[in-house]
């Protein structure tokens, strides 16, 4: 067990979760080794984002144990997991719309401060994390925008700048839920390229739809179906597999001529 | 709050205003003002609706103009007291509110409130029906008399600078970045590692103590502290103030209270004295479907259009 520990960062054993009548996660034994994009790929109600939300803790699973680098985390508060290093994005972009895009990455790197109940203390006492801040927004490519309201900024820019703000937590695992949703062709290669630079040192745990981001990206697909697991392995691997193609290549394709 | 030359005028403003206007409707102003300011802290910037503020401005009121009758303290310290109560009553009804989100918060603070609001009906040493009538303002420090009303007037505009200087502090402090993040996106702002219902908390103890402030203030201003501090209505004209002006400006919620007290004061003189809750549902129906970002947010809508 000592050497998973160490060869996995995040682990899910016999995962659970139950809704009235139906059971939406279903014994899932997920295991995202350390430094690897790892897709979760599926049929829309596959159940991937309620996977998301139970390793999050937004959902609290109805059975079974998830593991951080070996520790039971199954009963730990959402921000709690937030401060242990597993930093989540969401499905519709999680920005905060009305403070500046300088704000929103300040408000990430700020926690550590030990500031952030000081209601006395006047806001300028941030300004120290504005350098940090800048070099997080240039590292995404957003530095130009610093001073706009985050509510302006394009789709593909507001998702950009949620990348930086997760990234200003320096998360071990990251966890992003669909990234490149409703994106147009160009932005789907930027965000899939920022994607690809973050990943050095860290691990990244995605849903993904779009699977030429999934086949350019993941190092591990793992393919729900109905809330379990239906294979894993490479894209080479899980791509050849004939009940892949059955229960979602001919849908996806279909989904992603749309979304274009 | 930066030092401005506008923030400089209207402290003037302030200054000579009783030389001009009636000093005690000036003070009601005032009172409600910071009232509304203090309920604005959390409606507007950290997006909580209380439907039950109410409750610590009558907390406050309660608990000053008892220790003004019934124990020899000076007024400032009656405040304190007033106040403080008023913060432990927002430090437990918080930690019960801020479990819950939307509807069931305004629904849970309305509860809490009118439970309150059966206590001091009871409670022998609230008067009942009657209120705490004829509280002494007493001497401030012991040695100036409050029952001068240029003397008071100075007292509660320094009372109202200071309530409005910290509230205006906490949204632009370290702290208030957090509460902005909570009410732009609160499930993002648990994402970042926050435990969003800690902030709240603390944000519901400093409205819940400021709205106390505000009613022990009032208390000794109008001598009486009564049960429509405390009654579900005064619950609802502290909603209407804030959207009125203006919620989540600095400004809005004073500017909401000068004109639903202006209101009251001028129709309560008339014929259509009774007819009070009637403009009331009217204004508040315009004030939705007309402009619903009220006069501040207008008046700065207007400005961001044209100058900039």
């Amino acid at each position: 067990m000592s050497a998973d520990s160490s060869d996995y960062v995040l682990e899910t054993q016999n995962l659970i979760k139950e809704f009235k009548g139906f059971t939406a996660v279903d014994d899932v034994n997920l295991k995202v080794q350390r430094g690897h994009i790892h897709a979760l790929i599926g049929p829309n109600g596959a159940g991937k984002t309620t996977v998301f939300n139970l390793l999050t803790k937004f959902l609290t699973p109805t059975s079974g144990r998830i593991l951080y680098n070996g520790d039971d985390i199954t009963s730990m508060k959402s921000a709690a997991i937030a401060r242990k290093g597993v930093v989540r994005s969401f499905q519709i972009s999680a920005v905060f719309p009305h403070l500046s895009v300088l704000e929103n990455v300040r408000v990430a790197l700020q926690r550590k401060e030990g500031n952030s109940f000081h209601f006395w203390r006047h806001e300028s006492v941030l300004d120290n994390l504005n350098d940090r801040a800048v070099e997080l927004l240039d590292s995404v490519g957003l530095a130009d925008f610093a001073d706009a309201t985050t509510v302006d900024l394009s789709y593909g820019r507001k998702r950009a700048l949620e990348i930086a703000t997760t990234l200003a937590l320096e998360p071990e695992l990251m966890l992003l839920d669909e990234p490149t949703q409703g994106m147009g062709h160009e932005d789907v290669d930027v965000v899939a390229n920022l994607i690809k630079k973050v990943s050095k040192d860290r691990t990244i745990l995605m849903v993904e739809h779009n699977l030429h981001v999934v086949s350019k990206l993941a190092d591990q697909i793992t393919v729900l179906q109905r809330g379990a697991i239906l294979t894993e392995g490479t894209y080479e691997k899980v791509s050849a597999d004939p009940r892949v193609k059955e229960a979602y290549l001919g849908v996806a394709a279909d989904e992603s001529e749309e979304a274009a | 709050m930066k030092i401005s030359k506008f923030n400089i005028a209207l402290v003037g403003l302030g200054l000579v205003a009783p030389l001009v206007l009636y000093p005690v409707f000036l003070m009601k102003v005032l009172c409600f003002a910071l009232f509304a300011s203090a309920f604005n802290l959390l409606l507007g910037f950290v997006g909580l609706l209380s439907f039950g503020h109410a409750v610590f401005l009558g907390t406050g009121g309660y608990i000053t103009g008892y220790l003004m009758m019934n124990t020899g303290i000076t007024p400032e310290l009656g405040i304190l007291a007033g106040t403080a109560a008023a913060a432990i009553l927002g430090a437990v009804y918080g930690k019960l509110a801020v479990k819950r989100e939307g509807i069931y918060f305004a629904m849970v603070t309305l509860a809490l409130a009118q439970l309150m609001f059966f206590v001091y009906l009871q409670a022998p040493f609230t008067g009942g029906e009657d209120g705490l009538q004829g509280v002494p303002r007493g001497e401030l420090f012991g040695f100036i008399d409050l029952s001068d009303n240029m003397n008071m007037y100075y007292f509660v505009f320094a009372i109202f600078l200071a309530g409005f200087w910290l509230i205006n502090r906490t949204v632009h402090s370290p702290f208030g970045q957090v509460l902005k993040a909570i009410r732009e996106n609160e499930a993002r702002a648990t994402s970042l590692g926050y435990n969003v219902n800690d902030y709240k908390w603390v944000a519901f103890v400093i409205s819940a103590a400021l709205a106390g402030m505000a009613g022990s203030t009032k208390t000794l201003v109008f001598q009486l502290a009564s049960l429509t501090d405390v009654h579900w209505h005064m619950s609802g004209e502290v909603v209407l103030m804030t959207l009125l002006g203006g919620m989540g400006t600095i400004f809005g919620p004073f500017v909401g209270a000068a004109t639903i007290v202006s209101i009251q004061n001028f129709l309560s003189g008339g014929e259509l004295g009774n007819y009070i809750h009637i403009i009331m549902g009217i204004i508040f129906i315009v004030c939705v479907l007309a402009f619903r970002s009220g006069i501040v947010g207008e008046i700065q809508k207007v400005i961001k259009r044209n100058f900039s």
